[in-house]
């Protein structure tokens, strides 16, 4: 999701655009921050002039004259000690100026990464891998911003370089000349560490984000990698990605060792060539010594400055690498529109029609093609269909979480890509398969957040059977899961997960296999309910399903066979119009008499 | 620091590492990163010859300005070379060190720190499971991720510049004592406010950078969750509960990042109000010494040049170790995984390997609680053959599923003993019993990669030609073959992109490579379609010929076809028997179970 091709020569100007992205967004605080280190800069210079006028009227005539007035001794004091508070109200603006634009430039860019993670359609998800996402909000956010920290010095101390750099001029032409080859020296040193460290830099952050990737993944898979004995082996695959980071890292930490001397040794260097030069020139009679030993006083006082430049541009290539990966995120598009069309409000279960409906992952293959399907008001529907027949998939679409190819899926007559924002979830529940939970409360899992009775929440558990569970927890609704708590089961989050959808009333319920970890018991149970429940309420209902129990539920059940519907009826008429529906229903058919698992393969 | 004995019975919490002191936690580090210590000496005279080079580069250039073109009588040419030509060997000398230094540092650092990753992501796969799940994901991740690069800042551009600084201070020190021990003191009693405060501001920024350290980990739970929770934040639309959540995460972040630097900015500019008062007092108790003693205006400038010596280091210092605290705090949770016991104890080089061939299990006296929980299971004693093919039922809760994970040491007893083979599993060698025993979850995560790599966690050495082999054992190689890429497709992340039953078949493929002797199966629920779930039926019964099968079965046909029926209710095994005998004990809990099943089942 980088692009390396642009990384040569141009990082050192993309990182200045980088910090202006920076500067024009907190202008404030960065202007708080380059004051403190100007006020900084001119204090440390005030410290040596305080010096002198001490030496000057205090020191050497009380040495001289064997007596001291106190009031001077108490300026001595005064002096020192206002440069030193307001050299430490520079500090303090300087550096806290500094992190607090570091941290809320981190901030704004996290807010918006994250919220393209949530505009952006479910294709995109499914195309990059959580570990990477993660890092991408993370890691290369901050990477992005670390230049700010040393920016404000290197800011402030430029004020001490102008006025050094004037009076080299004031002094000697020539040799202020010969000194300052140390500025277009310094940025020949920096391009060749921008283009060294560059692609390193790059690598690296890409290796942060792999490294992410593979501890998300096995520590989600934490269960196999035990039970089977795995955690050599996982740890290899970590470790290679590890040392690979390392070894990495270790390359950029060696060109950062030549680097980071060679820009401090650099006006040393300067100081020498003056001096050889002003050397020459004294002999001539073309300068004095004094301005000799002026330029080179000044062009050390210079490599203070050249010091923060140099801290400020070190941090630029991981800036610019940072900034390009979570700028990617940015950058994506294809967020999905919305219409101004609203849902009738009403209590009454919605009418769904989905018509000539087309939708394939992969263009040559393609999953539904031409599907027809229609679930009146209040009716049950199940749609029964062999794995990978697209069932899920359909479900997707009428939730929205994708958008058809071609064709059209209607809720009350209107097509559910001219709905308003909001919508549709208002109306439609869908319950996956894999149930998802927040980081929240049951309460919060359940509600969301909406504001909704606990008496609704409590019915809504019944409906579900997970009101016993739930009452049996040492918080009750308020117990936190996925933290540091309460683990639930496959089937109690699956149960919390019905509990969700059912809490919102919806007009539209859809189930994919939502029940499917609960015990079949337990499922006989939630299904009795369900259906008072949702007739009750008139919603209508589509489930898909497998198990006759679920079927017997249903009003109707659609055949979805080679990406269409291809039979409805009831189940009994279907078993008896349909061979293909006959033969996956009871391709697996439970004797109550007692015959074994073989007894149904030989029905097969 | 954990100090209490493992119990027999899994942890639950994660050490955090937070007791962990600042100067123990380095210890701590090096022990489980012995690297850093590696030629720690030679890397500290680099240092030292680095740090020296910075005092005696600009001495070296004003000697020359002073002695040789300022010298009484005109410059001297000779003495201006020739220091020239030192000054140039101390800048390459002085870099060359600094370069060596760095070098030394990253190498040093980044293999210590690959060694700590690597070591905490094994130590998170050998805690139990019931530790792993009590933390977030995203904070498992950022311990082994964004924590350690933390201290990596630390460890190159901190640690040993500090001890230098500290040596830097001492010698100052000294060279003050013997210019004058009366001023000397006067430096250390300006600087005495500062050092006494630092105790009391690591305190404070320790816990200030705790803080922030937990933030991160609760910022990255709060932006896993539109990542993993896409298609439920999507479908009920909670985008923007969802993104108020991580709005606060990231808020919470800022301010403790904001507060944290509060801390390191104040302390770091007392120092600079110290150097203010040890400049003054020098320059005042100078004056005054003058009049009794033998102190001379020279002495006093001298002095003042000390005292620069001085203050630098003392800066730097209580920089790195302000700076530090983020860093430490960073290690301390990286550490903390590693201080967290793993309660299985690994029986070491003692343990006893299991002989091939079909096990016999035995659990003596069996009672399990969760800590603090009431028992799961009380007093279990049963016996299962060789070879024959259990099946344990009971309803949701009854404590079923826990002989699962006693069995596979998932967890151990609290009391009483799970033998295999008469041999305790406590004293089994760990590589022996995942070669033995393996466990088929309830839910078969799979890894981001293609067919044949997730079923080569089975046998890691299997050839493309055994995995066909195996598939065409269990029955499931035309499914195989009907896959668009066979072996080698995609199954996207945790499998996702195959249906729950494929992912089964790929388990259990996985599971048939693996070749155990006891064959625990976590029964999978979720309703597949039945031509499917036939296909998966008959490949199961493959898989458990000729081994030792326990089936925690969710599907009263399953225990139809077990040679034996294990019942339990409320943690007691209360009938057993073949499913023909136990089906007529009218009024049993197996009767009952039987029944419901039946009902729902039937058709309608």
């Amino acid at each position: 999701m980088t692009d390396d091709a642009d990384s040569k020569g141009t990082t050192t100007a993309d990182g200045f655009r980088v910090l202006w992205v920076g500067v024009k967004r907190e202008p404030r605080v960065f202007i708080v921050a380059t004051l403190g280190a100007v006020l900084f800069g001119v204090l440390t210079v005030a410290d040596a002039w305080v010096l002198g006028w001490s030496t000057q009227h205090v020191l050497i005539p009380a040495f001289d004259t064997g007596e001291i007035g106190t009031d001077l001794l108490v300026w001595v004091f005064v002096l020192f000690m206002s440069v030193a508070i307001l050299r430490a109200i520079g500090i303090v603006a300087r550096r806290l100026g500094g992190g607090i634009m570091y941290y809320r430039m981190q901030s704004h860019t996290r807010r918006g990464v994250t919220r393209q993670y949530l505009a952006l359609p479910m294709e995109w998800h499914q195309r990059h891998p959580t570990g990477q996402l993660l890092s991408n909000a993370y890691s290369d956010v901050e990477a992005a911003w670390s230049p700010i920290m040393p920016l404000p010095m290197a800011l402030g101390t430029v004020v001490m370089m102008v006025v050094a750099v004037a009076q080299m001029f004031v002094a000697d032409v020539v040799m202020a000349i010969v000194g300052l080859l140390v500025f277009p020296a310094v940025v020949v040193a920096n391009l060749l560490y921008q283009r060294y460290a560059s692609p390193l830099m790059t690598r690296a952050q890409g290796l942060r984000a792999e490294v992410s990737e593979i501890a998300h993944e096995s520590f989600d898979g934490a269960m196999v990698v035990k039970t089977l004995g795995r955690e050599v082996e996982e740890t290899d695959r970590f470790r290679a990605k590890a040392q690979e980071l390392r070894d990495v890292n270790i390359r950029a930490g060696r060109i950062r060792a030549v680097f980071d001397p060679a820009l401090a040794s650099l006006p040393g260097l300067g100081v020498l060539v003056v001096l050889a030069v002003g050397v020459s020139r004294v002999s001539s009679g073309a300068t004095s010594a004094g301005d000799v030993v002026t330029i080179a006083y000044l062009l050390t006082i210079v490599s203070f400055p050249i010091r923060a430049i140099g801290w400020l541009l070190g941090e630029f290539p991981r800036s610019v690498v940072g900034y390009r990966r979570a700028k990617a995120v940015l950058d994506a598009t294809g967020a999905m529109s919305f219409g101004p069309d609203e849902l009738p409000r009403t209590d009454a279960g919605a009418l769904l029609q989905v018509e000539d409906l087309h939708y394939s992952y992969d263009p040559d293959n393609p999953l539904l093609r031409g599907l027809d399907l229609e679930v009146k008001p209040g009716r049950t529907v199940a749609l029964v269909g062999a794995t990978a027949s697209g069932k899920s998939t359909l479900t997707s679409l009428l939730s929205r979480l994708v958008d058809p190819d071609a064709g059209a899926i209607r809720l009350d007559g209107r097509d559910l890509r001219t709905l308003r924002k909001g919508e549709l979830p208002r109306d439609v529940a869908l319950v996956p398969q894999t149930a998802f939970m927040f980081d929240d409360t049951v309460r919060g899992n359940v509600t969301l957040g909406a504001d909704v009775p606990d008496e609704e929440v409590w019915s809504a558990l019944r409906t579900s059977q997970a009101d016993g569970f739930v009452a049996a927890l040492p918080d009750g609704l308020d117990t936190k899961l996925g933290e540091r708590g309460t683990s639930l089961s496959g089937g109690q989050r699956q149960r919390l997960s019905l509990a969700r959808a059912l809490v919102r009333r919806p007009r539209l319920l859809i189930l994919d296999d939502a029940t499917s970890a609960v015990d079949p018991e337990v499922e006989a149970r939630i299904l009795a309910s369900l259906r008072d429940d949702v007739h009750g309420a008139a919603a209508s209902l589509l489930v898909v399903a497998y198990r006759k129990a679920t079927i017997s539920l249903a009003d109707e059940v659609a055949h979805l066979e080679g990406g269409r519907i291809v039979g409805r009826g009831t189940h009994a008429e279907l078993l008896e119009s349909s061979p293909a529906y006959a033969h996956l229903v009871n391709a697996y058919e439970v004797d109550p008499e007692g015959s074994s698992v073989d007894a149904g393969r030989d029905n097969a | 620091m954990s100090t209490t004995a493992p119990a027999a019975t899994a942890g639950t919490k994660m050490d955090s590492g937070e007791d962990i002191g600042a100067i123990a936690t380095i210890r701590l580090g090096m022990k489980y990163s012995p690297e850093l210590r590696e030629g720690i000496g030679l890397t500290m005279l680099f240092a030292i010859i680095s740090s020296c080079g910075q005092i005696v580069v600009p001495i070296a250039v004003q000697q020359t300005l002073d002695r040789g073109l300022n010298a009484p009588g005109g410059p001297r040419l000779d003495y201006v070379a020739w220091m020239g030509v030192l000054a140039a060997v101390a800048i390459g000398l002085t870099s060359w060190a600094s370069y060596a230094m760095t070098t030394r540092l990253f190498t040093t650092s980044e293999h210590g720190l690959a060694t700590l990753r690597t070591k905490a992501f094994r130590h998170v796969h050998d805690l139990p499971l019931l530790t792993q799940n009590t933390e977030r994901r995203g904070a498992l991740v950022s311990r082994v991720t964004t924590d350690v690069d933390q201290v990596s800042q630390f460890l190159v551009f901190g640690g040993l510049i500090f001890v230098v600084s500290i040596g830097q201070m001492l010698v100052a020190t000294v060279l003050m004592l013997v210019y004058s021990w009366e001023l000397a003191a006067v430096v250390w009693l300006a600087f005495l406010p500062l050092f006494l405060s630092i105790r009391w501001f690591q305190k404070k920024l320790s816990a200030a950078y705790t803080v922030v350290r937990h933030q991160v980990g609760v910022l990255l739970g709060a932006i896993s969750e539109p990542v993993v929770g896409a298609a439920v934040v999507r479908s009920y639309g909670v985008e923007d509960r969802t993104q108020a959540r991580i709005d606060t995460a990231i808020q919470d972040w800022q301010n403790a990042y904001t507060h944290a630097q509060t801390y390191t900015v104040t302390s770091f500019s007392l120092g600079g109000l110290s150097a203010g008062l040890a400049n003054a007092g020098v320059i005042i108790i100078g004056v005054l010494l003058g009049f009794t003693g033998d102190m001379t205006p020279g002495k006093v400038l001298a002095f003042a040049f000390l005292v620069s010596l001085f203050v630098g280091p003392v800066q730097m210092g209580t920089q790195i170790l302000t700076d530090a605290q983020n860093a430490i705090s960073s290690w301390r949770r990286v550490l903390g995984i590693l201080e967290t016991p793993a309660d299985l104890i690994d029986p070491g080089p003692d343990g006893e390997v299991l002989p091939r061939g079909p096990i016999d299990v035995r659990f003596a006296d069996v009672t399990f609680n969760y800590p603090d929980g009431p028992p799961v299971l009380r007093e279990v004693d049963l016996a299962i053959d060789a070879g024959t093919r259990v099946a344990i039922v009971g309803e949701t809760g009854s404590g079923k599923s826990t002989f699962a994970k006693l069995l596979t040491r998932l967890m151990d007893p609290v009391d009483g003993a799970v033998l295999l083979d008469g041999v305790d599993v406590r004293r089994i060698e760990p590589r022996s019993l995942r070669r033995s025993v393996v466990l088929v979850p309830q839910e078969g995560f799979l890894f981001d990669d293609t067919i044949a790599a997730n079923v080569r966690y089975g046998r890691l050495e299997a050839s493309e030609a055994e995995i066909r082999e195996s598939a065409t054992q269990l029955g499931i190689d035309d499914w195989l073959d009907g896959l668009p890429r066979g072996l080698h497709t995609q199954v996207g992340q945790r499998g996702e992109s195959m249906s729950a039953g494929e992912r089964q078949l790929v388990a259990l493929l996985r599971a048939h490579l693996a070749d155990p002797d006891l064959l625990v199966l976590d029964e999978a629920t979720s309703a597949v379609d039945p031509a499917l779930e036939m296909q998966i039926g008959r490949a199961l019964e493959r898989l458990m010929q000729s081994r030792t099968s326990v089936t925690i079965a969710h599907r009263l046909s399953t225990a139809e076809g077990a040679d034996e029926v294990i019942v339990v209710d409320k943690g007691r095994v209360v009938q057993r028997g073949p499913h023909s005998v136990l089906v007529t004990q009218e009024g049993s809990v197996y009767a009952g179970l039987h029944a419901s099943w039946i009902a729902q089942h039937s058709q309608v």
